[in-house]
């Protein structure tokens, strides 16, 4: 029987990151995650960790890739712009094939933007984080509790698969407080980590490099195609999501994190009136829930899907390509950090023809 | 059959080095490797290689290597470093555009952190691997491939002497400018590298060497002539010698 | 007494960059023209053995590694 206790997002994040192994934090402040760094400044080092406030966003990743190259559990943390100057650092870590956790709690963009919450980060998340062919696992946590539970999969996932993970949430998850309980968590097997630089004493001898660049195409395409083999049994092992009421829906709502919690009350007021509602809430934006999508896609109930974002949509995307021209898809969303409350929601899609 | 008095260093591995006929980087290479093969940490050393013609130096030093991007060698290292702990000798290689231009920040943090690492800063007024484009340390007056007409301070600024700047700040333990155009300097070049990884070892923080080297591809010149460029004008504009030393100024 | 020395070139990682040649205080290495390494640089060779006084400047200054110096009796 566990003990809840009543944490503010960032602060059971940290905690959570503390309690799943890791050993070093780099980080910089930037609105509204700086309560990450603040806990982890005050609290990793009584954990026998190390913090350390780098220069800038794209010095803390470079300080993960080092000490990641170096077989240590590491984790970063930053908003949407910070997130972007990590961009290069990321396909590094990536290309080297190294694990990391990287949090970021979104704010409205682009640009400086503001602090709102915001989910306009999708895209960066899950396609285009950097430059050259790689992914990274996004995890898109609905609550603090689900946070607090993914870390410890996101620091045994990167070590599992040797690649980043990141936590993409935003500033409403960052900000709120929730009762929140640290489990124990099983630990899931991990390799050793032989390919670590911690000094040829450690390796008889035999040198480790950590590296991303190979001149020679031959041998660069190998390198993607080792990656692309990681990815497809990424796809295959680790996609996560909820399904809410969506076995007998006839409109289909697509939502993830803060947002899936509105759509929810949504599907709820729906279900009063007798309308059946339901939600498909991804968990893992990649792998995205492509297959679990197109079955419903497929069924004889559903009637409409409807993607819900706090953005202009780009998740919407990724339900088009799952529902692949079977059933109509919708979009509803709002920017800046403004949040689609379910009056509106359910005016638009009292408009919608399906 | 004679004593062996001087022989390649165990610090270097078997890879043939790809730099130009004559590029001291070699040199500075060598003194390098025989400077950990000496101080017997070539088992607890991990280096990190720059992006420039030094980019393969991975495959050089007989430690294990960590490739980072360019200007981010600092920051890597200070993640080895903070990884590793005290017990691990941690060193940057970087050219000036690698630290002087895009690493600008990255250099200076480090030490303000007196981050317990060794960098070696190689510095030839140009830059070599991308074909001979203006440096930060390009001298007043060099043609360059981006300062045809000579660089002129008044457009793009005076040339960045990187020792002097950091020895101005606390963090710095050990800062010296040597140069390895003749035997005289390459072993007085070594005799301060020492004492940079010596720096390190014992703990009193961060230790920098920047070495004066030639480019004679992007120069135009031959080694030899390169050599006495080298002498009569970058010398003048970057000094040599020490500007900060732990050992002669007390304190932890 | 001078030293007396001995030098070995490990003539195909040489790359005809003459550095040795300028540095020895006694004159004796040159580029063999009538050679060609691996490479396809005329390496450096020594010209008069004997004269060698093992002072080891060759090898300090050679970038390349390619010089070893004994000292011999």
């Amino acid at each position: 029987m566990g003990n809840k206790i009543l944490m503010k997002g960032n602060e059971a994040i940290s905690e959570a990151a503390i309690r799943a192994g890791c050993k070093l934090f780099f980080g910089y402040p930037i609105t509204p995650q700086n309560e990450i760094p603040e806990y982890m400044s005050r609290e990793l080092p009584k954990n026998g960790g190390i913090f350390l406030q780098a220069e800038a966003e794209f010095a803390a990743i470079n300080m993960v890739y080092g000490a990641a190259g170096a077989g240590a559990r590491v984790m970063t943390s930053s908003s949407s712009p910070g997130i972007a100057l990590k961009a290069e650092g990321i396909s590094y870590i990536a290309g080297a094939q190294l694990p990391c956790v990287i949090v970021n709690i979104s704010r409205g963009g682009p640009g400086l933007g503001n602090i709102a919450p915001s989910q306009a980060d999708y895209f960066q998340a899950t396609k285009g984080m950097a430059h050259g062919d790689f992914k990274i696992i996004v995890f898109g946590p609905a609550s603090i509790q689900e946070a607090v539970d993914l870390m410890q999969d996101a620091f045994d996932l990167a070590d599992k698969y040797r690649n980043p993970v990141m936590i993409l949430g935003d500033g409403m998850i960052g900000q709120m407080m929730e009762p929140v309980e640290f489990k124990e968590r099983k630990k899931i097997d991990i390799p050793p980590k032989d390919w670590a630089t911690t000094g040829t004493r450690n390796s008889n001898g035999k040198r480790r490099i950590i590296n991303s660049l190979e001149i020679e195409p031959e041998k660069l395409e190998e390198l993607n195609l080792i990656l692309k083999k990681k990815y497809d049994e990424i796809e295959k092992n680790e996609v996560r999501y909820e399904k809410y009421l969506v076995d007998d829906a006839e409109i289909i709502f697509v939502s993830y994190g803060t947002m899936s919690r509105v759509v929810r009350n949504v599907i709820n007021k729906y279900r009063k009136e007798g309308i059946k509602a339901g939600m498909i809430r991804p968990i893992t934006l990649w792998p995205f829930p492509k297959e679990v999508i197109r079955n419903i896609a497929k069924n004889n109930i559903s009637k409409v899907f409807i993607s819900v974002e706090m953005s202009l949509g780009q998740m919407v995307e990724d339900v088009e390509l799952s529902v692949n021209g079977l059933k109509p898809v919708y979009f509803y969303g709002r920017a800046g950090g403004m949040i689609p409350e379910p009056k509106e929601i359910m005016e638009f899609v009292s408009k919608l023809k399906y | 059959m004679g004593k062996i008095v001087y022989k390649k260093t165990k610090g270097l591995t078997d890879a043939k080095l790809h730099y130009c006929p004559g590029c001291l980087h070699g040199v500075i290479h060598k003194l390098v490797g025989e400077c950990l093969e000496e101080l017997n940490v070539l088992d607890k050393a991990v280096g990190v290689a720059p992006v420039g013609c030094a980019v393969f130096a991975y495959n050089y030093f007989n430690c294990d290597m960590h490739e980072a991007a360019h200007g981010r060698a600092p920051a890597v290292a200070t993640g080895i470093k903070r990884a590793l702990g005290p017990d691990s000798v941690v060193f940057t290689y970087q050219g000036d555009g690698d630290l002087a231009s895009i690493g600008t920040g990255d250099i200076v943090h480090a030490v303000h952190r007196g981050e317990k690492i060794t960098v070696i800063f190689v510095n030839n007024a140009i830059y070599g691997m991308t074909g001979g484009q203006m440096a930060p340390t390009t001298l007043a007056g060099q043609k360059t491939t981006t300062s045809p007409f000579g660089r002129d301070p008044n457009h793009c600024g005076f040339p960045l002497k990187v020792s002097e700047m950091l020895a101005q700040i606390p963090g710095a333990a050990f800062v010296e400018r040597v140069s390895v155009h003749d035997v005289a300097n390459i072993r007085k070049a070594k005799k301060a590298l020492l004492k940079a990884f010596q720096t390190q070892i014992d703990g009193k923080g961060f230790a920098l060497v920047e070495f004066l080297s030639t480019c004679p591809t992007n120069w135009g010149l031959t080694p030899v002539e390169s050599i006495k460029w080298l002498k009569e004008n970058m010398i003048p504009y970057y000094p040599l010698g020490n500007f900060r030393d732990p050992y002669k100024e007390g304190g932890n | 007494m001078p030293k007396k020395g001995k030098v070995t070139f490990d003539i195909d990682l040489c790359k005809g960059c003459e550095l040795c040649v300028a540095v020895c205080p006694v004159k004796i290495i040159a580029l063999d023209k009538n050679k060609l390494n691996r490479a396809g640089y005329h390496p450096a060779t020594i010209l008069q053995m004997e004269k060698c006084i093992a002072c080891s400047s060759c090898a300090i200054m050679c970038p390349d590694s390619v010089i070893t110096v004994e000292e011999i009796e």
